[in-house]
């Protein structure tokens, strides 16, 4: 099979207007009759839902949480870029997109991401259309601020709550539709198999987490917003029930899975304290705006109190090997190089897997109350995390899982592989290539959501007018269905020794220390079998109470981490495929003195995995990457 | 349902409801404390028995007075029946629970502390409105009359006093003073100052009425603030001012009632 | 750290609930509420039983996900905290600690600990939005806004729809959360169009769903983990009064 990703012809800046224009368009009547179904109901989700609603299709949305409102997106805190050069300081769309392809170490598509900077700036004034209270100076107008490794201020937020306030506007629109019954919502609600009618998408089955039931729900086109499979890892940033299973389903009925191993590690997370430890407590990356970040030069000092030791025996490593970025140097980067501190036995902290974010100098510069203002909630945050108070001592920050620019290969309309299967937001794999710049994904997930999705699902519904709702009792339904619910009885049956967490921990402990920050072919390769000898241990010996006729949290937690087994193993070969190292993905044997090494020569595509069975190799389709504006070169933030 | 009782049976609207009678319950505290403070004045309840009389006849009064027992019992019902709407809203309580560690004990049990009112105003209308309009009571013998076209009222004894005055003066002008006055005539007024001044002789009695306030005044001290958050009052500037004032309000009244009784004991 | 547990479990919405005591040992001060209960749950699931089952989902305290009504009060002990974020170091060595789902009538218990709060998302339905469709606005600084307005609405609209207001609440009432959602857009320019129409409907709503009336306590807010103020439930009186009965 040949990938197309169907980028419309044109000049870079011409081709998503030439798209618009000669979209095909469905006329109003004929879209009461289109149903779309929407999982997740995130930024991407909540926002498509809400705008196909109003342009007057039958929406069912599918949350696993009680309400949309609650999705992960709402964890976001730092901001979201708009290339609106409100400021004067030289921003502009080209830049935006350059910044993001160039943060995105040259391996996303140039098409997309241009778009995304394009429509930037109208998601700033959907959004304050829509009441979110963004932060504004005392002349009445949006305030910004510089993030997350950018040189001009593009950062629009509200207070450390940006994805809270995004994701409520989403959703507000979202409920109106709601309110108006062109939406009807599913909470807890769990998608657990794609249905495929001749080749294409049109429905799914739904797990009814309170009472257990399969339910099927048609639609002419899926669409599926369920955002990241950081949880892989068992420890990250994500929200506990974060999961791949809708993806993971959709790629084993034929959606190709784009560039899995590319995941983020977020510097700036409060440190791991024991083995009990449920989730990571991402610190906003806003704070590097401030703190300095630090480790001692030498190791017999690492178990000192920081306060005792001199200035001079400070390595501040991030300005030193990045001056003209220092303490704001990309995700990638920064996580590498703290990493890099640690293993050199200079990490702080009881674990020594930590390194110092202090704000010593910016308190002495700028005055308790200034510091108190830009971060007060933060600081509150890590003190009743941590039980110590980050205006007297530094900060202990270490990088964590965060987010996944892997994911559902999909072409420009957002389209899988599969007819009429979309994917949307960080669900998808399209627009951060190997790394996503800070304050990138709020913009991406409403991009999507708001102004790609309505466009180009139309150009598909086009044809499907005269497509009936099919009922549900079609055996392809039936076949989903039960396959569906032989997994679960399988899993109810086994009733082994170790719980599902005992194999989440095993499986997040593998991906940690082979497929993580540093990765090599050797224990890449020794990891995938890892992967697969656990795979097989979990379906013979985990123990899953309950039944599936209740709201059973065990059985919800081992369809997922059932997913994970199969997709980690993916993700390693994945990277074990990518003999280069590229933003979030570093394989050791592919470095510069420590700086990462791509091979674009080899490796300037994406690579689009085929499912072919459970227990066979998968098969990877190449999607070339054609630089046809910028010129690729070494990524340098020195 | 029109527009008046959708808003009037809405949860907010029957807040209004209690925000506004007792407000106006208020006013009257207000009224009634200061006319009362004539109990206060050292003439033998010559004050005080005027003022009443004046209360039960002036025919304002008496139809401000129909408003204000209207008033009472639409706050009573009115909180029943919010009571009952509010236990519904939690058919099951919990197993443990600590509202004292999120709110004051006055502001939750609004109801008992009005309860005790309640109890104590039937027995404190009883004892002095029923048997002011009612029962029997003792007899103040007062005197009425003109004098140089104004009306004066005044105590025998003090009529007494006054004639011997007169009687002085007239002897000292050699009889060319003419007190001018005519329709001189004997009143006779119930004495309500004497039942207050005997009723509170009784310690059973100061202390259902010393009880009363107290409880009045954690009622007022939230009710006060309260009815206006009910009525959306929300000025950053004001509502400080007004929770200043809520607080002096149920203190000053509370305890100037409370002298009352006090006053006559230990007397 | 040790302690002793009463939990509330309950099968489902129709079969009665009661409290079942468990005990506790190895717990790290360090650990959060909710890590405790996942220790809990291992050791329950080992022994072939069901873990209690709780809604939790970000664990940083926005999502609001995460309820329970910890030794009397909602989010436990400390102030502007969700349970999530609520660490063991804060309750003593050996002691018993209540855990009981929100209770309303608003609020049916689903199973154990978790409650059904899709009411909030009915109330936001029917109003709690600014009716625009996507694409049919203008510049976003073509419409300023003061910016004490706005950060006003910023405290407002910080409301995580926890239900922690109406579960501390005497009259398990939903003003604070009802009040913040209308305060926000009342306050804002965006809202004033639909500024009747959002209070009547909204407050209708919950009416309707049986949130109780307020006493104004006070227990909503000081229990908020987002300390969203009680003035916003002024605003919203104020808004519903004046739209009721004196706007024309």
């Amino acid at each position: 099979m040949i990938l197309d990703s169907k980028i419309p012809e044109g000049p870079l800046e011409k081709k998503w207007e030439t798209y618009k224009s000669k979209v095909k368009l469905v006329n109003p009547a004929n879209k009461r009759k289109l149903e779309v179904i929407v999982v997740g109901t995130g930024l991407a989700g909540g926002a498509a839902a809400a705008s196909l609603a109003e342009l007057g299709y039958k929406v069912k949305t599918f949350c696993y949480q009680d309400s949309a409102r609650r999705a992960h997106s709402i964890a976001a805190q730092g901001g979201i870029n708009a290339a609106k050069n409100y400021k004067n300081d030289g921003d502009s769309v080209y830049r935006l997109f350059y910044d993001t392809i160039k943060g995105g170490d040259f391996r996303a598509r140039e098409a997309n991401v241009y778009r995304l900077a394009e429509v930037s700036a109208s998601i700033i004034d959907q959004c304050v259309a829509q009441g979110v209270p963004f932060a504004r100076d005392y002349g009445g107008l949006l305030d910004n601020r510089s993030f997350g490794g950018a040189q001009v201020s593009r950062t629009f937020y509200a207070r450390g709550q940006t994805g809270q306030q995004l994701l409520l506007g989403a959703y507000s629109a979202m409920m109106r539709q709601v309110g108006l019954g062109n939406i009807e919502q599913f909470g807890r609600h769990e998608m657990v198999e794609v249905v495929k009618i001749d080749g294409k998408a049109r429905g799914i089955i739904a797990r009814n987490m309170v009472t257990g039931e399969l339910e099927k729900h048609f639609g002419h086109a899926v669409v599926l917003a369920t955002g990241g499979y950081g949880n892989v890892f068992f420890l990250s940033t994500n929200a506990m029930g974060c999961n791949v299973t809708a993806a993971w389903k959709a790629h084993k009925s034929g959606a190709f899975f784009g560039n899995p191993c590319y995941t983020q590690i977020h510097p700036t997370c409060i440190p791991v304290s024991g083995d009990y430890q449920s989730k990571l407590t991402l610190m906003s990356e806003s704070l590097r705006n401030d703190g300095r970040v630090w480790v001692p030069k030498k190791q017999e000092d690492c178990k000192k109190r920081p306060q005792d030791i001199a200035e001079d025996d400070r390595d501040y490593y991030l300005e030193r090997k990045y001056p003209s970025f220092g303490n704001l140097a990309p995700r990638d980067i920064a996580s590498r190089a703290a990493k890099e501190a640690c293993d050199d036995g200079r990490g702080v902290g009881e674990s020594g897997l930590a390194v110092y974010l202090d704000f010593a100098d910016s308190i002495r510069r700028l005055g308790k109350s200034v510091v108190e203002a830009r971060y007060g909630n933060l600081f509150d945050m890590y003190h009743h995390i941590t039980g110590e108070n980050p205006y007297e001592v530094p900060m202990r920050i270490y990088p964590a899982v965060h987010y996944t620019m892997g994911g559902l290969w999909v072409d420009y309309n957002l389209m899988t592989t599969v007819p009429g299967l979309y994917a949307a937001g960080e669900c998808n794999f399209s627009d951060h290539g190997a790394n996503r710049l800070g304050a990138s994904a709020l913009m991406q997930g409403l991009a999507d959501g708001y102004f790609v999705l309505p466009y180009t699902i139309g150009n598909y519904l086009a044809d499907e007018i005269f497509t009936k709702a099919i009922d549900t009792d079609h055996p392809e339904f039936e076949a989903a269905a039960n396959r569906a619910k032989e997994r679960i009885e399988k899993l109810l049956s086994i009733n082994g020794n170790q719980t599902v967490d005992d194999f989440h921990k095993k499986l997040g402990k593998i991906m940690w220390d082979y497929c993580g920050m540093a990765r090599t072919a050797e224990g890449l390769t020794k990891a995938r079998v890892m992967v697969q000898e656990l795979r097989a241990e979990f379906w013979k010996d985990v123990k899953v109470t309950g039944k599936n006729d209740e709201l059973n949290p065990d059985l919800e937690k081992a369809m997922r981490v059932a997913d994970f087994l199969e997709l980690g193993e993916l993700m390693i070969v994945d990277a074990l495929n990518r003999n280069e190292s590229c933003g979030g993905h570093f394989r050791t044997e592919y470095q510069d003195a420590g700086e990462a090494k791509r091979n674009d020569d080899l490796f300037s595509y994406v690579a689009a995995w085929e499912h072919k069975g459970e227990n066979t190799d998968p098969v990877m389709h190449r999607e070339d990457l054609k630089f046809e504006n910028i010129k690729l070169q070494v990524r340098s933030y020195k | 349902m029109n527009w008046f009782t959708k808003a009037f049976t809405s949860t907010l609207g029957r807040k209004l409801v209690m925000a506004l009678t007792g407000l106006f319950l208020c006013l009257f505290l207000v009224v009634h404390v200061s006319g009362n403070f004539q109990l206060f004045k050292d003439d033998g309840g010559f004050s005080f028995n005027m003022y009443s009389v004046f209360m039960t006849h002036n025919p304002l009064i008496k139809t401000v007075s129909y408003l204000l027992y209207a008033t009472f019992i639409i706050h009573i019902i009115q909180s029943l029946l919010l009571t009952i709407y509010n236990k519904k809203a939690r058919p099951q309580g919990y197993v443990k629970n600590s509202p004292d560690k999120n709110s004051a004990w006055s502001s939750r049990n609004m109801g008992i502390l009005g309860t005790i009112i309640l109890v104590f105003l039937v027995f404190h209308m009883k004892d002095f409105w029923w048997e002011y309009h009612n029962g029997e009571m003792p007899k103040a013998k007062y005197v009425e009359f003109v004098q140089d076209g104004e009306h004066k009222t005044m105590t025998d004894t003090l009529w007494q006093s006054y004639v011997e005055e007169i009687k002085k003066k007239m002897a000292a002008s050699g009889g060319a003073y003419d007190p001018k006055i005519s329709e001189y005539k004997q009143v006779i007024y119930k004495d309500l100052y004497a039942e207050v001044a005997e009723e509170f002789k009784e310690p059973a009695i100061v202390i259902l009425y010393l009880i009363a306030m107290i409880a009045l005044a954690f009622h007022l001290l939230h009710g006060f603030q309260s009815a206006w958050q009910s009525l959306g009052v929300n000025h950053r500037k004001y509502v400080p001012v007004i929770k200043t004032i809520g607080w002096f309000f149920s203190i000053a009244i509370t305890a100037g009632f409370a002298a009352m009784p006090l006053y006559f004991f230990l007397k | 750290m040790k302690f002793n547990l009463k939990v509330w479990r309950q099968p489902n919405t129709n079969t009665p609930g009661k409290m079942v005591d468990y005990k506790i040992d190895n717990v790290n001060p360090d650990m959060s509420f909710l890590e405790m209960i996942d220790v809990l749950n291992e050791d329950i699931i080992r022994k072939g039983e069901a873990p209690v089952a709780f809604d939790h989902d970000c664990r940083e305290g926005i999502c609001g996900m995460c309820s329970m009504y910890i030794n009397g009060r909602a989010h436990g002990p400390l102030k502007g905290t969700t349970t999530c974020q609520l660490m063991m170091r804060n309750f003593t060595d050996g002691e018993t600690i209540h855990v009981e789902p929100f209770r309303a009538k608003a609020f049916p218990v689903l199973k154990d600990l978790i409650v059904d709060r899709t009411a909030f998302d009915r109330i936001q339905a029917v109003g709690g939005f600014v009716s625009v469709n996507t694409g049919q606005v203008q510049d976003a600084n073509n419409l300023p806004v003061e910016k004490e307005k706005a950060d006003l609405a910023m405290d407002a609209a910080s409301c995580i729809g926890c239900g922690a207001c109406v579960a501390a609440c005497k009259n398990a009432s939903a003003m604070l959360f009802v009040g913040a959602k209308v305060s926000q857009y009342a306050l804002l320019p965006q809202g004033q169009i639909e500024r009747k129409i959002r209070v009547q409907k909204m407050v209708a709503q919950m009416d309707e769903e049986g949130f109780g009336a307020c006493t104004n306590t006070g227990a909503c807010s000081a229990e908020c983990p987002k300390e969203i103020s009680i003035t916003n439930i002024a605003r919203m009186n104020r808004e519903y009064l004046s739209t009721s009965l004196l706007e024309d």
